[in-house]
């Protein structure tokens, strides 16, 4: 009946209810992370920065097999390489432009000495227009800084793998 | 003899500044609360990242830190637009808004100007404020403004009319258009407040107060969707602030309206003689703080109406309601005048 509606929609009953949903919420807990202070856990198959892994004993992983450059699918890597002293090959430049990597983690896929890999850092800027290509000291030095983690992490994905 | 007035005069504006300053207080921290609470209804956190020295403080600074943005801008003045009319209107608005509080009586005695004819200055205020807007959205020169204040001139006009007919219930309760004679009606505790004998007019009392400031669900003046930001679409920096301080100290004068005409103003809702019972400020306070909490929780509950909806509820349901609820309080008043205000 009509006449029932105007005097239910006069009661405000409609309105309360709505007001009492959003009084419920005011009180419930908020999911916000706050980000700076508080962080979202992280996969260990996060991809993040790169970085150029070591042997333990100091000795640099890469190969120099160019397998990472040539499935780059953004073109993003280049590599250079020499023949050593002690006759083995290695790299003479590997740099990595930061522009043109799309993070797939295809490089590290395909790696076959476990040498570059994707770390979990993805807090990094670059202070300057042109320090969007990472060269293999930097990339280095990012693996000496995170190695404990990376090994950590692709311990703990292997069987998975 | 000279020296009396001058000190009167003198005494006046520390008064006037004792009640600006902190209400403009208040409405800085009303657009904290505000963004406050309707993050924390919607499940978010609101802002909680401006503090002093170092200290997050809730994000208490905020309000600080947006007032120096908005008094640094520029203040951008469109094509053709009235200069004059255009610097105008904001202050119209505001001084409208602010002069309203001069009858307002906080506490027992504690009231700028006890003047018998309070209600109707109040209205008359009020409605002045509309000037500000029309003003506003002539002379920037834009569709947009034009069209947001023509919008909001039509709807303050119309819920002016169902606004004073519910006063017209509050003043023939009390016998009285002076504010402190109407609070001192309610005295006696929760039952002996307006809000019960004037039920039908208090709610449409304080929804045609929510449509009157242009606050959600009655905010097809600022149309987010639509027409941007309404009539003060073409304001910035410190004309802007003025605007907002205006429409937010609205806020506050028809919450603490309600609660001086419907909710008892500063009595307690207890009645005897301990000390919770007893008359005070804070009574007055919490009440208007209570409305103030409704403006917000509307704002986070309530969808926008359609234009013709606005139109409808104010002239074709708040108007006749009131005519009728008047009637009944007129019967009574005249045959039973104990039962509403004593």
């Amino acid at each position: 009946m009509k006449i029932f509606r105007y005097l239910k929609s006069l009661t405000l009953a409609e309105l309360l209810k709505g007001m009492t949903v959003t009084g419920k919420y005011f009180f419930k807990r908020k999911f916000t992370i706050r980000y700076p202070e508080e962080k979202t856990p992280k996969s260990d198959r996060f991809r993040g920065l790169h970085a150029l892994r070591r042997y333990d004993n100091g000795e640099e992983r890469c190969i120099a097999c160019k397998l990472c450059e040539a499935v780059c699918p953004a073109l993003a890597i280049s590599i250079d390489s020499e023949m050593r002293e002690d006759g083995s090959r290695r790299t003479t430049k590997y740099e990595i432009d930061l522009f043109k990597c799309i993070y797939c983690g295809f490089c590290e896929e395909s790696c076959p000495v476990d040498s570059i890999v994707l770390t979990d850092i993805h807090e990094f800027h670059f202070e300057g227009k042109d320090k969007n290509v990472l060269d293999k000291q930097q990339l280095l030095a990012i693996g000496d800084m995170r190695e404990k983690d990376v090994a950590t992490a692709r311990k703990n994905d292997a069987e998975y793998r | 003899m000279i020296w009396d007035q001058i000190w009167m005069v003198i005494w006046t504006l520390l008064k006037i500044v004792a009640i600006v300053l902190p209400l403009i207080i208040v409405v800085a921290y009303l657009t904290y609360a505000e963004r406050r609470v309707i993050g924390f209804m919607q499940g978010r956190m609101g802002p909680n990242r401006v503090g002093l020295f170092g200290f997050k403080l809730w994000g208490l600074a905020q309000p600080f830190a947006d007032t120096v943005k908005l008094l640094l801008k520029e203040i951008i003045f469109p094509a053709n637009a009235n200069k004059f009319l255009f610097l105008m209107a904001p202050v119209i608005t505001l001084a409208t808004a602010f002069a309203a509080w001069a009858v307002v009586p906080f506490a027992d005695g504690l009231v700028l100007a006890d003047i018998n004819a309070g209600l109707v200055y109040i209205l008359a205020m009020t409605s002045l404020g509309v000037y500000g807007v029309i003003i506003a959205g002539w002379a920037s020169n834009s569709k947009y403004a034009l069209l947001g204040a023509l919008r909001s001139a039509a709807q303050i006009v119309s819920y002016e009319i169902a606004m004073g007919f519910a006063l017209v219930g509050v003043l023939i309760a009390a016998g009285s258009l002076n504010l402190t004679t109407i609070v001192h009606a309610q005295s006696g505790g929760i039952f002996s407040w307006f809000f019960i004998p004037l039920l039908p007019l208090f709610v449409i009392y304080f929804i045609s107060g929510v449509a009157e400031t242009n606050r959600a669900p009655f905010d097809v003046a600022e149309g987010e969707s639509e027409i941007v930001a309404g009539f003060h679409v073409e304001y910035s920096g410190a004309a802007f602030a003025l605007f907002f301080l205006g429409e937010y100290a609205n806020m506050i004068m028809i919450s603490s309206l309600t609660a001086i005409m419907f909710m008892g103003g500063w009595y307690s809702p207890f009645s005897g003689d301990s000390w919770i019972a007893q008359p005070s400020i804070l009574w007055f306070f919490m009440k208007t703080g209570f409305f103030l909490l409704l403006y917000l929780w509307f704002r986070a509950t309530f969808p926008r109406y359609r234009y013709d909806q606005i139109m409808r509820l104010g002239w074709k349901i708040f108007i006749p309601i009131c005519i009728a609820w008047i009637m009944v309080v007129a019967t009574v008043k005249v045959y039973r005048p104990d039962w509403i205000g004593g």
